[in-house]
């Protein structure tokens, strides 16, 4: 395996968890506030729909990434609605957000559209291009001959969409706010003792709302990612379960925003390897296609059982507030 | 997940039953859906002609999971639609269980083989239109590296790819063939972000001309092969349309002329029995139309029509992997 092959298999590891990432700091923000939301599959699926479709009719990717954004944050709504406000089940909230999205998107795209539950190929401005730095190359065919630090640069450094480094900015982001505000103190204290904040005067409704539309906001663009830049239109449930692999994830990285990009970048790793190497002759056996595939999630239950440690999720988290009983 | 898809389906389902009229023909989609740009679409427009020639009406059913194939069939049965044609060789268990409780109605199965009085098994020879895609991607290619995605991996996908492989070794004996397949379940026809990812590593790996033979899967292969200014090969469906100026061509399977057949033959026309449609009998080819008659040259046209007469006369025997599960030129 040469030099250039690593740098690839890199490369498509950035792009596969740029998603996983984006859904990732969903979750960890509404789980840190103690809502547990299964409902990222969904609110992903339900904007990667209409940034497509609004951005097919705009002819402009950014008008799309903020419909996209503000459906997913429709159905955050709804969720916090179910889960904070009527203290209703926060599980059955999340699954009934995927079945909703799932169905929904491909009865409005075909209504809209006519073309059985997909929208129409974007082209030009209304897709999120990828971004050439300075100087990379854009071609595959011709990184071959180049040096390995220019391979290094073009590949893996320069030529993607503006979504993926905006991905990898929101890591810093979260971190700061979470760990360095006044909000985020506040939001992590919601989650572990709801109690505490409410006696200090801070509205837990209005903390948990905060925490529901940021993972809104984010699902949107992990929505928007999937459909207009690293695919140009949407496909029934082209989501494809990427949003519960973010929830492993997030479990992975016990709720913290720097593990939860390692975790997102292993997984990535993992499918971009499958994907790269179906068939590996190992030893002069060749493992089978059916073992690549599953090996993501082989070595995630060993990774789980054995290096990770007790997972502990935000004590308050899946528990409605009470005021007073 | 699969709760909502059912409900979903069966809306639909009771939706359209209430048009149908007792003997009426029916058609059942499989995964992938209707408007997959291919195999489905392909025997959606096949259904349509007929309706639109004879005035008729046809009842049908998109799947949306795996768990719903018996039901929809029983279901269509029972309602008195006669013929019932369904799509994909993932119906030939249920069907072979459904089958015998109605005796009186007719079903054709494309693309997989139940044996039963009164079913019709409709199957391709994919291998040999493959063959001739798999000739011109070898004289089309530069880097003498071209590429095969496909959907689920089955015989029937691996068919389609050990047709390419000779077809692409006859036109360049010092070729390398690229073969992935998306998946091992039914999600593989429906996964274009993976599509994407795969055809991205083959042309890294240096393939220049990529076939995708994997349903919804393929309109991702075919966007990325677009994007990075390589040749794609469309499948089923006529695909030239959809990236003119980097769709080499379509491998053509005529589901579309199986569907119309069905339908005009009736319920009374139908003779049970297994039907392979091959070069020879129209029932795959390869396409040429405006959007790509510029790719093709006169040389390569003139090849490939040739080793056409060939395999239709005998000349050329195209390896099918299903008798052995074997490839030769792989």
């Amino acid at each position: 395996m040469d030099f250039l092959t690593i740098i690839q298999v890199l490369d498509g590891t950035v792009r596969l968890a740029i998603p996983l990432l984006l859904a990732c700091l969903a979750g960890l923000f509404s789980e840190r506030a103690g809502i547990f939301d299964i409902g990222l599959e969904g609110k992903m699926l339900m904007a990667a729909f209409f940034s497509a479709a609004v951005a097919y009719t705009s002819g402009n990717a950014w008008v799309g990434l903020l419909a996209g954004i503000a459906s997913s944050m429709v159905l955050s709504a709804v969720h916090g609605l179910a889960s904070i406000t009527f203290r209703g089940n926060q599980l059955i909230s999340g699954v009934a957000i995927n079945f909703l999205a799932l169905g929904l998107t491909v009865l409005i795209a075909q209504d809209w559209f006519g073309q059985g539950g997909r929208t129409p190929s974007l082209s030009g401005a209304a897709r999120f291009d990828s971004i050439d730095l300075p100087g990379a190359i854009t071609r595959i065919r011709d990184m071959r001959d180049a040096g390995p630090l220019m391979q290094f640069y073009s590949e893996l450094i320069s030529g993607h969409s503006i979504l993926v480094y905006l991905g990898f900015l929101t890591v810093p982001i979260t971190w700061w706010v979470l760990f360095r505000t006044r909000f985020g103190l506040r939001l992590r204290a919601v989650g572990e003792n709801p109690e505490a904040v409410d006696t200090a005067g801070v509205s837990v409704v209005g903390l948990r709302f905060a925490a529901v539309a940021i993972c809104g906001l984010l699902c949107g663009i992990a929505g928007a990612y999937l459909s207009t830049a690293i695919q140009a239109g949407f496909t029934k449930g082209m989501t494809a379960d990427r949003g519960y692999i973010a929830l492993a994830a997030l479990i992975f990285a016990k709720w913290r925003p720097w593990y939860a990009l390692y975790a997102c970048l292993l997984f990535g790793l993992f499918f971009a390897i499958d994907n790269r190497f179906q068939n590996i002759t190992l030893l002069g056996f060749q493992l089978p296609v059916q073992f690549m595939q599953s090996l993501p999630y082989i070595l995630t239950v060993v990774i789980l059982a054995g290096f990770v440690g007790k997972a502990i999720p935000p004590r308050a988290g899946g528990e409605p507030y009470v005021k007073e009983r | 997940m699969t709760f909502a898809r059912s409900l979903l389906a069966s809306a639909a389902a009771t939706a359209l039953m209430a048009g149908a009229a007792l003997a009426d023909p029916a058609i059942i989609f499989d995964l992938g859906g209707k408007f997959d740009k291919s195999f489905n679409e392909s025997a959606f427009n096949g259904a349509t002609k007929w309706a639109e020639e004879t005035g008729g009406s046809f009842a049908e059913i998109e799947m949306q999971s795996e768990a719903q194939r018996e039901q929809a069939l029983r279901r269509l049965a029972e309602d008195g639609a006669n013929p019932i044609v369904m799509t994909g060789f993932a119906f030939a268990t249920v069907l072979g269980e459904v089958a015998p409780d109605y005796a009186d109605t007719k079903f054709v199965i494309i693309d997989g083989v139940v044996d039963a009085p009164n079913v019709r098994s409709v199957v391709f020879k994919e291998q040999e239109g493959s063959y001739l895609v798999g000739m011109l991607a070898g004289m089309a290619s530069e880097s003498g590296t071209v590429s095969f995605v496909g959907g689920m991996d089955i015989p029937l996908i691996h068919k389609f790819a050990c047709g390419y492989a000779q077809g692409v070794k006859a036109a360049n004996p010092d070729a390398t063939i690229i073969q992935n397949m998306t998946g091992t379940t039914p999600a593989a026809w429906n996964d274009p972000v993976k599509g994407s990812e795969l055809t991205k590593a083959q042309i890294s790996q240096g393939s220049d001309v990529v076939y995708a033979a994997a349903g919804g899967t393929g309109v991702g292969v075919l966007q990325t092969a677009a994007d990075e200014g390589i040749f794609s090969i469309g499948v089923d469906s006529n695909q030239n349309h959809l990236h003119p100026g980097s769709v080499l061509t379509s491998m053509l399977k005529r589901v579309d002329v199986a569907v119309y057949n069905a339908f005009t033959a009736g319920a009374d026309g139908i003779e049970p029995g297994i039907v392979a449609l091959g070069l020879a009998e129209g029932g795959v080819d390869y396409a040429v139309d405006d959007n790509n008659a510029e790719l093709i040259t006169e040389e390569m046209m003139t090849a490939v029509d040739a080793a056409k007469e060939k395999i239709i006369a005998g000349e050329i025997e195209v390896h099918n992997y299903e008798t052995d599960s074997t490839c030769p030129a792989m």
